[in-house]
């Protein structure tokens, strides 16, 4: 019973594989992939070449091998007789530091402008327009060296700060700011002062408990508590207490004048100062327009809608406005962290010993290593990135808006 | 009685309006307008108060420098000299160096005057591009030239060179228009083996008449340097990768894996590692990939790598806008029986770069900023030149502000230009009823 024919089936030609569209893919993609191949062998053939003529081979023994150089800014133990491989790890931890400091502190920048941006002050919008124009449209690296230049061209030399009648004074006796760096006064842990940390942190979880305790009375009861000075008190009151008990464990050990140099306290490098703030200052002119960007991108009716359930303006912005807005501005937020890491590289600019400046710099140029130092750097900095892509991934499924 | 009734009304009935008077001093005018915007609350007064304190402080820090700065001066002791312990910036240094600072400190002094045309004529040539509504149509033949014109002008040496390139491309043309009719692939293949075979050729006769009456010295890329080397890689870097950045999207966007899976691979490498990795690449690494006793110039090595970093970018751009395309754009062009690249050319495309164009432009501004980068690999352009060999000069050792804000200022009259024609472009090319 069978009236009906499939359609007649064509005899595959070769012509086909050109014109028509079933079949066209393949031959592109076999051309691709031909080309693909021959592009990689050609140059593969030609590092060989130039290897076997310049008598060298692709080894990654030189990552053992003692550096025989030094760091001014170490986050761990590191001498100049320490491996490649170490300093390395120096410059990677570097890297991190440099980049945890200037997201925090672009963060901070951005939102306070942006949201400064929007404010109804005249005078203010106009200066934080000049902000972000400013610093959006001159390179970063103009700004490190700027700030570099700063912190070792204008502060006065450790000198300046001896003898009775010194041209330069430390800020509250403990801070000084000289053109080898800032020397800050360090934390110094005695027995007893583990008790005192480990009450700091339980407080730390004790008011994230508080806080739930907090919203859940308030959907089960609707009664609102308080959150902001108790939360202040657990945090701070039990490790004071604590700190007195225990008869005062942590001090803090002043940087003092000695000989040519001051000692003692904590150095940070002038190099790591002009990177942070140029770096923050910087991202966060980006940052400022993106938080003005998500704050404008949740309608008016919103806050109109809020407002005439006779929600107070500040929990407007906490309940309403921001949920919203955090849904448009932590994307470019998050890749602008990124732009911060990999800009971070321009450490190499002030001598800072990031990554770019220990594998890429003193190791590739002392072991002649160009290939291999080369690659580790860059397979450091996409591991970095591609681990931020994902975490951007999760956070966007996370937050996207659900819909029918 | 009604008269008495009248007369009683008329003594507190005004007949005429009384004349209009001024709203109060505090609610019009400047009072007005400062009450609202500086000091309509307590907080707000209080950031106005700041903000002019800070207004002042920036003020009274940078304008005696300014006013009081010296432009006339051979050395910073004689700024110091003339200064005589006052305030003031020491901007000598920029007219002593001005030669240096854009082009360079190795370009002959007797041919500055080719690059300072080439720049002029970027304008002239970019115009019927920017401003396409407001040009005619003709110019487009100039800015078809321009960049063979802009390349003998600035490299100098035998006119054959330009001259074969520009050739290629016009056999390439021809070629496409005979065969596209009939196929795109054909087409697309025969104008590139047509180019191929001209620049052969091209390279064949050039190498045979070198060397013989040059008009214009021949000026080595090493001898590039100043702002003009940020110019040169920021305008070919970006122009060269628009196109490969549309290649890279599209590739991302295709059906087909193989090719998909190569764009996707390049375009994360790429954008997953900072451009000072590749300028590292193009310094120490390229020449060991290329044949065995090749020379390459290292400003060619570093726009091959910054045009590869900037495509990556834009193709991202691009593929936003591709996807931001409602799906029907696509099932129009299907049914309107138009084959891939005929849809793409003349239907998606068109839309797709439309929506990229700040995006684009944000890629652009950042790329000519990242141009600086390349004095870390000891190329000489602004930064490197103030850093190097000005700032290390013994007559001016120690004059960071002046070079350095010159520097910023520069960069920022450019970049804050394009964001500002970008801005311009967006609303122009707004035709959406809304």
């Amino acid at each position: 019973m069978t009236a009906s024919t499939d359609p007649h089936k064509e005899s595959f030609r070769l012509s086909m594989l050109l014109n028509d569209k079933r079949y066209r893919s393949y031959t592109f993609q076999f051309i691709a992939l031909l080309a693909l191949i021959g592009a990689i062998a050609y140059l593969g053939s030609n590092l060989m070449a130039n290897l076997r003529a310049a008598g060298l081979n692709i080894s990654w023994s030189f990552l053992g091998e003692p550096s025989n150089y030094d760091i001014n800014q170490t986050l761990i133990e590191y001498d100049s007789r320490s491996s490649h491989w170490r300093a390395s790890v120096v410059g990677i931890l570097n890297t991190l530091l440099v980049a945890f400091l200037a997201c925090i502190t672009a963060t901070i920048l951005g939102v306070v402008a942006g949201v400064l941006r929007l404010s109804n002050n005249w005078l203010i919008r106009k200066l934080m327009a000049f902000y972000v124009e400013a610093f959006r449209n001159v390179p970063v690296l103009i700004w490190i060296i700027i700030i570099f230049t700063i912190m070792t061209a204008t502060l006065p030399r450790p000198n300046a700060f001896r003898g009775d009648n010194a041209t330069a004074s430390m800020v509250f006796d403990s801070v000084a700011f000289t053109n080898r760096g800032v020397y800050l006064p360090r934390p110094v842990f005695e027995s007893g002062s583990w008790l005192v940390v480990l009450v700091f942190l339980a407080s730390i979880v004790g008011v994230f408990m508080y806080r739930r305790y907090a919203t859940k009375l308030l959907y089960d009861t609707g009664k609102l508590l308080p959150t902001f000075w108790p939360s202040l008190g657990i945090l701070f009151l039990p490790s004071i207490l604590f700190y007195f008990i225990m008869g005062q464990p942590i001090s803090l050990e002043y940087p003092s004048l000695q000989g040519f140099n001051f000692s003692g306290g904590w150095t940070v490098r002038g190099s790591l100062i002009a990177l942070w703030f140029a770096l923050a200052i910087y991202t966060g002119a980006f940052i400022a327009e993106n938080v003005r960007a998500g704050i404008q991108s949740v309608s008016k009716g919103q806050t109109e809608a809020a407002a005439s359930l006779g929600i107070r303006p500040r929990r407007i912005m906490n309940l309403v406005i921001l949920p919203q807005a955090l849904r448009v501005i932590i994307p470019p937020l998050i890749s602008n962290y990124l732009n911060i890491t990999k800009n971070s590289s321009l450490a190499i600019a002030v001598g800072y010993m990031d990554i770019t400046g220990t594998l890429g710099g003193i190791t590739l140029n002392q072991t002649g290593r160009a290939i291999e130092a080369v690659l580790l750097l860059m397979l450091f900095y996409l591991a970095i990135s591609l681990g931020i892509s994902a975490v951007m991934n999760i956070y966007n499924n996370a937050v996207r808006l659900k819909e029918r | 009685m009604s008269d008495m009734m009248q007369h009683q009304i008329d003594a507190y009935v005004r007949r005429e309006m009384l004349p209009e008077q001024e709203p109060p001093v505090t609610e019009r005018g400047i009072v007005k307008w400062m009450r609202e915007n500086l000091f309509s609350n307590v907080t707000n007064a209080i950031m106005t108060l700041i903000a002019i304190l800070a207004v002042y402080l920036i003020l009274t820090a940078t304008l005696p420098w300014l006013l009081n700065g010296i432009w006339d001066a051979p050395s910073i002791r004689a700024c110091r000299e003339i200064l005589q312990g006052e305030v003031g910036g020491c901007f000598a240094v920029l007219t002593e160096r001005w030669n240096q600072l854009l082009f360079g400190f190795k370009y002959p002094d007797t041919e500055y005057w080719r690059p300072t045309l080439a720049f002029v004529l970027l304008f002239v040539a970019a115009a019927p591009v920017m401003f396409y509504k407001y040009t005619p149509r003709v110019m487009l033949f100039f800015t078809a030239l321009y960049p063979f014109l802009a390349y003998w002008l600035i490299w100098g040496g035998t006119i054959l060179t330009p001259v074969f390139a520009l050739l290629g491309f016009v056999a390439g043309y021809v070629v496409w228009t005979v065969l596209v009719k009939r196929s795109f692939a054909g087409a697309f293949f025969g104008s590139i083996a047509a180019a191929v075979v001209t620049w052969w050729i091209g390279g064949m006769i050039t190498g045979a008449m070198a060397t013989e009456n040059t008009l214009l010295i021949a000026v080595q890329s090493r001898d590039m340097g100043g702002f003009m080397l940020n110019l040169i890689l920021g305008t070919v870097c970006v122009s060269l990768s628009l196109p490969i950045g549309i290649a890279l999207a599209l590739g991302r966007q295709s059906s087909m894996p193989i090719i998909k899976w190569i764009c996707v691979i390049f375009i994360e490498f790429i954008r997953g590692v900072p451009l000072i990795t590749l300028l590292f690449v193009a310094n120490v690494v390229l020449a060991y990939f290329l044949p065995p006793g090749t020379t390459f110039d290292l400003i060619l090595r570093v726009i091959i790598m910054i045009t590869m970093f900037a495509s990556a970018y834009i193709a991202e751009v691009i593929r936003g806008g591709l996807a931001a395309l409602p799906t029907g754009q696509y099932e129009a062009a299907n049914s309107l029986g138009l084959d891939y690249p005929q849809s793409m050319r003349l239907i998606i495309l068109p839309q797709a770069l439309k929506i990229s164009i700040p995006g684009i432009v944000n890629v652009a501004v950042g790329l000519f900023k990242d141009t600086t980068l390349v004095s870390v690999i000891s190329m000489f352009d602004l930064v490197g030149m103030i850093r190097g060999p000005i700032l290390a000069s013994t007559e001016w050792n120690g004059v960071y502000w002046e070079l350095l804000g010159f520097a910023a200022l520069l960069f920022f009259v450019v970049c804050y230009g394009i964001s500002q024609y970008s801005q311009w472009l967006e609303r122009e090319l707004n035709t959406d009823h809304r």
